[in-house]
């Protein structure tokens, strides 16, 4: 289990992250909502030990986080980035590749069984065409599968995954949260943060919704997503939820009409 | 990919046989084995004193050197994410150039000279990441002004040394070990450097893989389970042991460095399991048969570090105009 406790969370002066208590368990898949900025990947970073907290604590299995090596920590919690620049022109396999590290050790090159686990899930997520293309070369929502693929490389009970449905087409992301559903049946732990009320509502087990660094609710999808805490969360009139998406003109004159 | 390296190596140990018939007296091979089978019975000739003791140490110099400065230059590269760094990129090189100057003019033998350049080439490092902790950001970009500054330093010191050299007598010594050339370099100090250099040149190679995860940045480096600051001061270490030995031995070699790397990643892709390890290959044989034109192309012989910028350059810029295109975002 991930526990944080009471953590806190700044960039220089600024304090992002205040004071939230977050449990994870295996099996679980929870979903994190929130407005821009309101800190949700700043507590991912902090919770796969990108950035030290200012106060609180992480346990991962009942081990502190940050006195875990950096493999030890690679092996127990998977991250997908949000955004992510590359210099060198890598191939898929190789950036799926780079999820083994930790698995091999530092000055290990990936042997036959690597290679083996990184075809299997390029199969399993339907990207084994991109295997050799450049990774430079893929649209957006290629990319993102890929860094998924790294993640489920890193074969980690713990998976953090940020906005991972925010490039992804209608269909890859049905796909993705079918591929959510798979990883919490086969007891892996997800935590995922996103724009879509309507994905917390068909994968996750549980929803937080954060505001200016807080969690100001958490339950059931069915507890926490309603119009008034979406009103609430992303600081709209309680009737715009209504005037905007199920205002009948939309659907019978379009919506310049 | 196999067959490629294999190719390479060949090629490689192909040249460096030539290269030992090459030179003002060019034996044939036939000729060249009989008085080596002669020689290690136990009877010398003087061809065998021109192949084993002087050709022999100059090619393996060679070889090592253009390894050297080709995988630091890969490491460089990855380490920093940027595909035109080089092994100067931390002041290492300019220390090393300072440190030789200075032995020179202090009149000191090869030997001092060399051990002066290493030590300079170091501490200019050591100043650069001293610079860098006095900062108190860790990050790429900080370093790398951390070592324009110490290599601006450094250069500054070596233009003194320069001023107050005797024009006669120190001034072209300077002027010459800044050029570069195995002209000098003898047999002692190749097989004293060339262990230490082959190490940290498979050293290197050996931290391909976490180079790959380290070039995508620290923040997923540390996600992918590298320990990003111990790795990065591992790589700094072997790369700089690697340029400032290059320098302790031949003096300024440009542009390898910078230019074999991309020739690499051309042909073998972007991955640092191979690009490391080809660039080393690559750059032995490149600064093997340049170091071969600049003692036979000529009755003078040619100085290395000329023949490798006036080479390099153009091939740079051809090189460039394609690798550009295979560079990421």
């Amino acid at each position: 289990m991930i526990d944080a406790q009471q953590l806190h969370v700044r960039y220089g002066q600024e304090k992002i992250v205040k004071g939230v208590q977050l449990r994870l368990a295996p099996g679980e898949t929870l979903a994190l909502l929130g407005p821009n900025g309101c800190g949700k990947t700043t507590l991912l970073k902090a919770l796969c030990a990108i950035h030290a907290p200012h106060a609180g604590s992480v346990q991962v299995d009942g081990q502190d986080l940050f006195t875990l090596s950096a493999p030890e920590r690679a092996r127990r919690i998977a991250y997908v980035p949000q955004q992510h620049r590359l210099v060198f022109a890598y191939s898929v396999i190789d950036v799926v590749m780079m999820g083994r590290l930790a698995s091999r050790g530092l000055i290990a090159r990936p042997a036959a069984d690597d290679f083996a686990a990184v075809h299997a899930i390029l199969h399993r997520l339907g990207l084994q065409a991109l295997a050799t293309r450049s990774y430079a070369a893929l649209s957006g929502g290629q990319r993102q599968q890929v860094l998924i693929a790294r993640a489920l490389a890193q074969d980690a009970p713990y998976l953090l995954l940020d906005e991972p449905a925010s490039s992804l087409d209608f269909g890859n992301q049905l796909r993705l949260l079918e591929l959510l559903a798979q990883l919490r049946d086969d007891g892996r732990a997800v935590l995922f943060t996103t724009h879509h009320p309507d994905h917390a509502f068909v994968v996750a087990s549980r929803v937080i919704l954060m505001q200016a660094g807080r969690f100001i609710a958490q339950g059931s999808p069915a507890q926490c997503i309603d119009r008034d805490q979406l009103a609430r969360l992303y600081g709209l009139a309680p009737d715009h939820l209504e005037r905007t998406l199920l205002a009948p003109h939309w659907s019978t004159h379009g919506a310049m009409g | 990919m196999k067959g490629r390296f294999g190719l390479l190596g060949s090629a490689l140990l192909l040249c460096a046989v030539t290269s030992l018939l090459l030179g003002r007296y060019q034996p044939s091979p036939l000729e060249a084995a009989v008085r080596l089978w002669q020689g290690l019975a136990g009877h010398p000739s003087e061809l065998w004193t021109v192949i084993v003791e002087l050709r022999a140490p100059r090619i393996v110099a060679a070889m090592c050197i253009g390894a050297a400065l080709s995988a630091s230059g890969a490491a460089y590269q990855a380490l920093f994410r940027n595909p035109l760094a080089s092994p100067e990129v931390l002041g290492g090189l300019a220390g090393a150039a300072f440190g030789a100057a200075l032995g020179i003019l202090l009149g000191h033998t090869l030997w001092q000279v060399q051990l002066s350049s290493f030590v300079f080439g170091l501490m200019a490092v050591g100043m650069t990441l001293l610079l860098a902790r006095l900062v108190g950001i860790h990050g790429i970009v900080v370093l790398l002004l951390a070592g324009l500054i110490t290599g601006a330093f450094f250069t500054a010191l070596l233009s003194t040394a320069k001023y107050v050299a005797d024009p006669y007598d120190k001034l072209p010594a300077i002027t010459y070990w800044l050029m570069g050339t195995l002209s000098s370099v003898s047999a002692h100090s190749v097989w004293l450097t060339v262990p230490l250099m082959a190490l940290a040149t498979a050293a290197l190679i050996g931290l391909g893989h976490a180079l790959n995860v380290l070039s995508m940045g620290d923040e997923e480096a540390t996600t992918l389970g590298v320990p990003v600051r111990a790795t990065r001061a591992w790589v700094i270490a072997l790369a700089t042991l690697l340029g400032t030995l290059s320098v302790t031995l031949a003096g300024m070699i440009a542009w390898v460095g910078l230019l074999i790397p991309q020739i690499a990643r051309l042909i073998w892709g972007a991955d640092n399991c191979r690009v490391l390890p080809a660039s080393a290959l690559l750059g032995a044989l490149y600064l093997l048969l340049l170091d071969d034109v600049a003692r036979t192309a000529f009755t003078v012989e040619l100085p290395l570090g000329v023949l490798t910028a006036l080479v390099g350059l153009p091939l740079l810029a051809v090189v460039l105009r394609r690798a550009a295109v295979s560079w990421a975002d």
